[in-house]
């Protein structure tokens, strides 16, 4: 079942890579972030089967990681709603030369 | 190397996987945020269902409990308290021109990753087949995630937890706002 959890978690990233360009609400952009780090949660799962249990523990890390970067991500994005009014990337362009 | 799995189980894999990448594709098309987000919690737990199988318990009831259940939930705690989804803001998905680019390019990404992983594994590093196991059996399904952890990755365990901390600190401090020093 490698080959088939391997290809299953590339077909995942991609979907979250094309969700992230294609999107303009700054909370579905980062729901797609989530999506591709849990498709490589998957990636760790399925090695952990060949390569000893150690894989699910970086599982573990990844998924703090996620959930630091999900809680200081939507409290970024709060504090530019509070801002603009809006979470519409197009609208979001102080930094643009 | 790998050993012969039965059709039922073989079934339930692709059963799963398939419900996953459905909902997968459903959430990336959506343009509301509440749909995307349960969409999005319907990946997660077909993802749960597949970490059993592939013998990993612990890791599948944390995804639960975890992903489905706390990080979405704040997900969608911040779409309604900034009231999003309203019919007037659906203008989410870019024009066709980044649609196509943002195809081409997952596309090109999908061809380059379908052709990485058909490399060989290093067979030196494989463990037995029945390795995982004996630590099942030996310190059950807890313990084979907590014994690595607590032992051989002790200083990342400690860093993580200042990572959250100071993700925790962060999310306040940004979240606050000025409300208190303009008084």
């Amino acid at each position: 079942m490698l080959a088939e959890s391997l290809a299953l978690t590339a077909a995942l990233f991609i979907i979250g890579v094309v969700g992230v360009l294609i999107h303009r609400n700054a909370i579905i952009i980062f729901m797609c972030v989530e999506l591709m780090l849990t498709a490589v949660n998957l990636t760790f799962v399925a090695f952990s089967r060949f390569y000893g249990t150690a894989g699910q523990v970086f599982v573990v890390f990844v998924m703090t990681v996620s959930a630091a970067e999900a809680a200081v991500g939507l409290a970024i994005i709060i504090a530019i709603f509070r801002h603009r009014q809006t979470v519409d990337l197009r609208n979001i362009n102080l930094l643009k030369g | 190397m790998e050993p012969h799995y039965p059709l039922f189980y073989v079934f339930h894999f692709y059963l799963f996987g398939v419900i996953a990448l459905a909902s997968a594709i459903a959430f990336v098309t959506r343009k509301n945020p509440v749909t995307a987000a349960l969409w999005l919690v319907n990946t997660m737990f077909s993802l749960a269902a597949l970490y059993v199988m592939l013998d990993a318990q612990f890791i599948g009831v944390i995804q639960v409990l975890l992903y489905a259940g706390a990080i979405m939930v704040v997900f969608l705690f911040v779409v309604m308290l900034l009231n999003l989804g309203h019919p007037s803001e659906l203008a989410d998905l870019r024009g066709t021109g980044w649609r196509l680019a943002a195809g081409l390019l997952g596309l090109g990404l999908l061809s380059e990753i379908m052709v990485i992983i058909r490399a060989k594994l290093p067979q030196q590093l494989i463990v037995p087949r029945d390795f995982n196991e004996q630590q099942l059996q030996k310190l059950n399904a807890v313990g084979t995630i907590a014994a690595p952890l607590f032992k051989d990755y002790l200083l990342a365990f400690e860093l993580t937890s200042v990572l959250l901390l100071v993700a925790i600190a962060g999310a306040v401090v940004l979240a606050r706002g000025r409300t208190v020093s303009a008084r």
